[in-house]
């Protein structure tokens, strides 16, 4: 299917077979779950954050090859920042390690792991 | 000449090349494609025949009056309806579902029941939670069972002296069941209680008759039965439309004003406030004559035997679970699918990459999403242009995904 490549970036389909950052974090400490409308896809992260920091961070959920990319990366990046850095980040810094021309009808899939992580630091 | 033949010239969107392939269009269920009669028709209004209805009185008032009613006679014969004033147009199967939920969500009371099923749209859901809430009724559901039917027992159990209102659909938008809606209703009036028919997938692929369906309202779109978007219909058994306190206001829908009060219209005008879809309602027209002219036996053969191939095309290949009842049992014109290891959207997007339009995602089914224990699945749906080729093209590149991520 030589038009996979098109669609996905080969750091989505790398992530999307071996997602390094997947899994539910012992002791986290702020921790949330959304869904997309659209698809019904479920992402839930877990964040250890210490003295302002976000120490260490996990993610689980039923979702896309995109959105399972989408939520590897962030959590990989909020790793060792503080809250409020993490907090900045955007689709855009996500977009940028995902290496892919997402289309609009997918961009769901990225913001949705940006939102919950919105939601898991607020939630503190 | 087999449906495909005799019809494909018939849709210009047909011609379209999508991502280098042309386009194998499988998505009918969520909208259809337009042959060029509907899209002709609506353009021949505007530029032509284009004025407000029933109050204009000047030649193309007049034209364009004739043109919205003469679209519920058409309605009417292509859904065996009593009389002209059981048909009501709508915007469309959610919208209808809307305007009865709200009418007899003001006669309901503490501990009434409405029974809906595990298998309705979220449109065929949620109007109804609306309607029971803050006034002490509840939801219940009829669960799914085996492949993909309705627990008839639990019907029977479910529906008691408190059921007001039995709301389902006719054919399931996920699993292609097609539910024995006559019988089913037919008890629910027995109970006591109204019905309502979703027809949303059952209209664009079986021939229907009111007079023998039982139920007291069926509703369907426009869009989905080859016509424009923005139209559907609400057919309303008359003595129970008479008795039914309309819930929107406005022009048309009244006889006369006063500043405190008002008398209502007849019907069906009175469920119809405001300026209709007059120009969706010429395209319905359009569509249910092209629709007719094919026959709609032969509709539901030709898309039925083409659901049936491709859920055993799709069922043969290693990884893919197909959902939904087992040949001999009948099935309409859609074909849900998974594929394991990959993401329901993920199959469209790689199949949308072949040329191939799939819908993926719950379906807005999410309560049977939960009773197939899967997230989403991945649905091909076929209509009268959908050739045997269309369904080969899906397998071989379901059959070709299983590297692809």
């Amino acid at each position: 299917m030589r038009a996979a490549a098109a669609v996905y970036s080969d750091v989505i389909r790398a992530r999307w077979r071996r997602p390094g950052f997947r899994g539910e974090l012992p002791g986290a400490n702020a921790v949330a779950e959304d869904v997309n409308p659209l698809c019904g896809d479920r992402v839930r992260m877990t964040l250890a954050v210490e003295g302002g920091r976000v120490r260490a961070a996990r993610f689980v959920g039923d979702s896309c090859a995109i959105c399972t990319a989408s939520a590897d990366v962030l959590a990989e990046m909020v790793e060792g920042r503080s809250t409020a850095e993490a907090a900045a980040l955007g689709a855009r810094d996500v977009l940028d390690v995902l290496q892919a021309d997402i289309r609009p009808t997918r961009m769901g899939c990225v913001t949705l792991p940006l939102a919950v992580l919105a939601a898991a630091l607020d939630g503190r | 000449m087999r449906l495909d033949e005799q019809t494909r010239a018939d849709f210009p969107v047909l011609e379209r090349v999508v991502n280098g392939h042309p386009l194998v269009y499988l998505d009918s269920a969520a909208s259809s494609q337009k042959p060029r009669v509907v899209i002709e028709a609506m353009s021949r209004y505007y530029e032509r025949s284009h004025a407000n209805v029933h109050r204009s009185i000047h030649t193309l008032g007049e034209e364009a009056t004739e043109l919205y009613e003469a679209a519920r006679d058409r309605v009417q014969r292509f859904i065996g309806a009593g009389a002209r004033e059981e048909v009501v147009l709508t915007r469309g199967t959610t919208d209808g579902i809307n305007l009865v939920a709200d009418a007899v969500g003001h006669t309901l009371a503490p501990g009434d029941e409405i029974l809906i099923t595990e298998m309705e749209h979220h449109s065929n859901i949620i109007p109804w939670q609306m309607a029971a809430r803050g006034r002490g009724a509840v939801v219940r559901a009829v669960p799914v069972v085996g492949d993909g039917v309705l627990d008839l027992e639990a019907f029977e159990r479910l529906l008691g002296p408190r059921t007001r209102v039995l709301a389902l659909t006719h054919v399931s938008n996920v699993l292609g069941t097609v539910n024995p809606v006559a019988d089913l209703c037919r008890r629910a009036r027995r109970a006591g209680a109204l019905s309502l028919v979703d027809g949303a997938q059952a209209a664009p692929h079986m021939p229907l008759d009111m007079s023998a369906m039982e139920c007291d309202f069926y509703v369907f779109s426009g869009h989905k039965v080859l016509g424009p978007t923005g139209i559907g219909v609400l057919w309303g058994r008359r003595e129970i439309l008479e008795r039914l306190e309309p819930t929107r206001g406005g022009g048309e829908m009244i006889k006369e004003v006063w500043i405190d009060r008002a008398r209502w219209n007849d019907l069906p005008w009175r469920f119809e406030p405001g300026t209709p879809p007059i120009a969706e309602a010429v395209g319905l027209t359009a569509a249910i004559e092209y629709l007719e002219k094919l026959g709609m036996d032969r509709v539901r053969e030709h898309e039925g035997r083409l659901a049936r191939e491709a859920a055993a095309a799709l069922a043969a290949i290693p990884g893919v679970t197909v959902y939904g009842p087992r040949p001999p049992a009948d099935r309409a014109a859609v074909v849900s699918f998974t594929v394991a290891g990959l993401h329901p959207h993920d199959v469209a997007a790689l199949l949308d990459a072949e040329g191939i339009a799939v819908r993926a995602g719950h379906h807005c089914a999410m309560p049977l999403m939960r009773r197939l224990g899967v997230v989403g699945t991945s649905r091909a749906s076929f209509s009268v242009f959908n050739s045997q080729d269309d369904v080969a093209r899906l397998a071989s590149a379901v059959a070709a995904l299983g590297s692809a991520l």
